[in-house]
């Protein structure tokens, strides 16, 4: 309750953190935690500069290089020297204003949405904002953290404030059962493909239901991550004791004499019984199938046991030209069964898909068994610890002999920037969240997929429900 | 006020990607990225010209003023892509709707991301394709889009936003002018916050 108001989670961290508010100006909010890569900083840093202004809160800023890193072996020099100038620039400018720098030689560094949660700088209630549009994967911790343009980015080093315009509030409620094997990643695609790319727009999505209680923060992340795709610039999904238990023990979390008292602060974070959202939208999941894109966006998704649609039968005249542009560039004809369209290459990792768990899942299936001999298949960690911790169980000897590529953590082929990337016409099963047209490389052509099935498709060289394997 | 020749580009969804390809993110610098804007449509697999896209055809070539689908500039945050945009000499974007990060980054860059009835889009797409070129006035002050002084539509935008397009005003400049406030937020938060400094600073 904010006064004697019922109010949602994002009105309780909105209000919390608003230092000045004007009418008619957007609200000032305060920002908790600010998150910097090598791609969308040095820009900011520099105008910074040339407008003689200083960092404000150095020690609320955490950065890392993760978006165009080889994955590689990390002992040989970056061979693109633009790509290593700006991690450079990086070093540089982290150093001059006393910036925590996780750097490729570090065993913290990661994706930086990856790494936020893992070290425990990811908190509940928090503003954390990045450069990054899927910043959106911290609030599965119940903050409201989104992506912003340099400029902005530069604004925050100035002031460690955000001008914004309150969004409105929309509740996505899944009720129903989770069918067995279906993962966050199947959700959020059909969550997508349900209310489309723009569905969100204006909106912070906050996840609701049993199912969003029952799991992990890992598969929170996955679906928080993917809110940015339906249009919202956040998801977020209220804390509870499964947050709480996540939180403990980490490098930067809070150490044991505060937790009792945040953890009191924390427990507030909900939505009130009798607050209303400006939006809501409840879906049935409980005849859920894995979810596989077939287009350029990813809201174009159907079940693994679907088929490409025909344009031929689509009403709405832009619906139907974007669709028939997809399938023009996915090279894939009208009425096609997904389960028939055979892959060249299969991509494990993101800030999506690229935590522990999700490598775990993908050697489950994996174990003992060989890639299909037409397939190139590869594993990016989503963080240093992961890939430190996936060796720890073994799990790298199940990728690597089930003839998988093993490498080293970055955003890697999520992005294409670094050398990790599709040929023209190459198709690919990947655990990403984009399918947009050369987004992995130019004319590649992805597919978004869970881990498992992604990892079912690997054995099979064709899009494969991994519940079938 | 701004007039100038209007490219219609009929797609929806189009996002930062197809905008400026990641490839071309890796420079340190705010210019230059004009050459690489819609560089996957601009250009053939070799790299030669791609006389098709409508960005390489006359009279678009000098366009200023880009006509697109709902939802434009989705995805990456990229700013970027607002950058390419403004370098390729776009001062306008006439579209239904915009994705958030992307609006917000335009308004930075006094680049003017406006949202007009779809309906109107449909019409200004069509008559951009038969009577090229199609020039258009859009009057930021008045909120009006005009042809030829005769008045197609007025378009709603809220003060702030059209304070800042149309004076350029130093955003941060203004944030700054709260500094009692933000200093005082500061010292009476709680302290939820990761202790992340490095030790040597």
């Amino acid at each position: 309750m904010i006064g004697d108001q019922p109010s949602t989670l994002l009105d309780k961290i909105w209000n919390n953190h608003l230092v000045h508010a004007d009418p008619g100006a957007p609200d000032l909010l305060y920002v908790d935690l600010h998150l910097l890569h090598e791609v969308t900083s040095a820009q900011a840093f520099d105008g910074l500069k040339v407008a003689g202004r200083t960092v404000r809160r150095p020690d609320l800023c955490v950065a890392t290089v993760d978006h165009n890193i080889p994955t590689t072996d990390r002992s040989l020099p970056v061979l693109d020297s633009i790509a290593h100038r700006q991690m450079e620039v990086l070093r540089e400018n982290a150093q001059s204003h006393g910036i925590r720098l996780f750097d490729v030689d570090d065993e913290r560094q990661g994706i930086v949405h990856v790494i936020g949660p893992e070290l425990g700088l990811t908190r509940p209630g928090m503003v954390i904002v990045c450069g990054d549009s899927h910043t959106s994967t911290h609030g599965a911790f119940g903050a409201l953290s989104f992506g912003i343009g340099t400029s902005e980015v530069e604004h925050v080093l100035a002031t460690q404030c955000i001008p914004q315009r309150r969004p409105k509030a929309m509740e996505i409620r899944l009720k129903g059962d989770r069918p067995m094997g279906i993962s966050a990643k199947d959700l959020i695609l059909a969550i997508i493909g349900e209310i489309g790319v723009s569905g969100a727009a204006g909106h912070v999505i906050e996840y609701t239901g049993p199912v969003i209680g029952s799991l992990s923060m890992e598969e929170r992340m996955t679906i928080c991550n993917m809110s940015i795709e339906a249009g919202a610039r956040a998801g977020m999904i209220s804390p509870d004791p499964t947050t709480f238990e996540y939180l403990r023990n980490r490098e930067f979390g809070p150490n044991s004499d505060e937790f009792a008292d945040l953890k009191m602060e924390w427990r507030s974070l909900k939505t009130d019984d009798r607050a209303t959202f400006d939006r809501r939208v409840v879906m049935d999941i409980s005849d859920l199938e894995p979810q596989v894109t077939w287009g350029t966006n990813p809201g174009m998704v159907t079940g693994i046991s679907g088929r490409v649609p025909n344009p031929e039968e689509i009403e709405d005249e832009e619906v139907r030209d974007s669709t028939e542009r997809a399938l023009t560039y996915m090279g894939l004809g009208p009425g096609t069964p997904m389960e028939s369209i055979s892959v060249d290459r299969v991509f494990v990792g993101s800030c999506t898909n690229g935590r522990l768990e999700d490598l775990r899942e993908v050697a489950r299936i994996l174990d003992g068994k060989r890639v299909h001999s037409g397939v190139h298949a590869m594993v990016v960690p989503g963080s240093t610890a992961v890939r430190r911790q996936a060796e720890l169980e073994g799990l790298d000897r199940v990728f690597r002999d089930a003839g998988f590529e093993w490498r080293e953590a970055g955003c890697s082929m999520c992005i294409g920037m670094n050398p990790d990337t599709l040929s023209t016409g190459e198709r690919c099963a990947s655990t990403t969240n984009r399918n947009f047209e050369g987004r992995q490389g130019r004319g590649g052509r992805t597919h978004l997929v869970s881990p498992a099935t992604a990892a079912a498709t690997a054995l099979t060289g064709r899009f494969t429900d991994p519940r079938s394997t | 006020m701004h007039t100038g020749v209007v490219a219609p580009l009929d797609q929806a969804d189009i996002d930062t990607d197809q905008i400026i390809p990641k490839q071309f993110l890796k420079s340190v610098s705010r210019e230059g990225y004009g050459d690489f804007l819609f560089h996957d449509w601009r250009t053939e697999e070799s790299g030669a010209i791609n006389p098709a896209f409508i960005l390489n055809r006359e009279p678009y070539k000098g366009a200023s003023i880009l006509l697109a689908g709902r939802n434009f500039g989705c995805g990456s945050s990229r700013e970027h892509a607002a950058w390419a945009l403004k370098d390729f000499g776009f001062r306008v974007i006439l579209a239904p709707s915009f994705a958030d990060i992307f609006r917000e980054n335009a308004d930075q860059n006094g680049l003017a991301a406006l949202s007009l009835e779809e309906s109107v889009v449909r019409e200004l797409l069509a008559r951009a394709h038969n009577e090229a070129p199609l020039r258009l006035t859009v009057d930021l002050e008045q909120c009006i889009v005009a042809d030829s002084g005769t008045l197609i539509t007025s378009f709603e935008i809220d003060d702030f936003r059209k304070m800042c397009l149309l004076e350029g005003l130093d955003r941060i400049g203004l944030t700054l002018r709260q500094a009692e406030a933000i200093s005082s937020f500061e010292q009476q938060r709680w302290p939820n916050r990761p202790k992340v400094a490095p030790e040597s600073f």
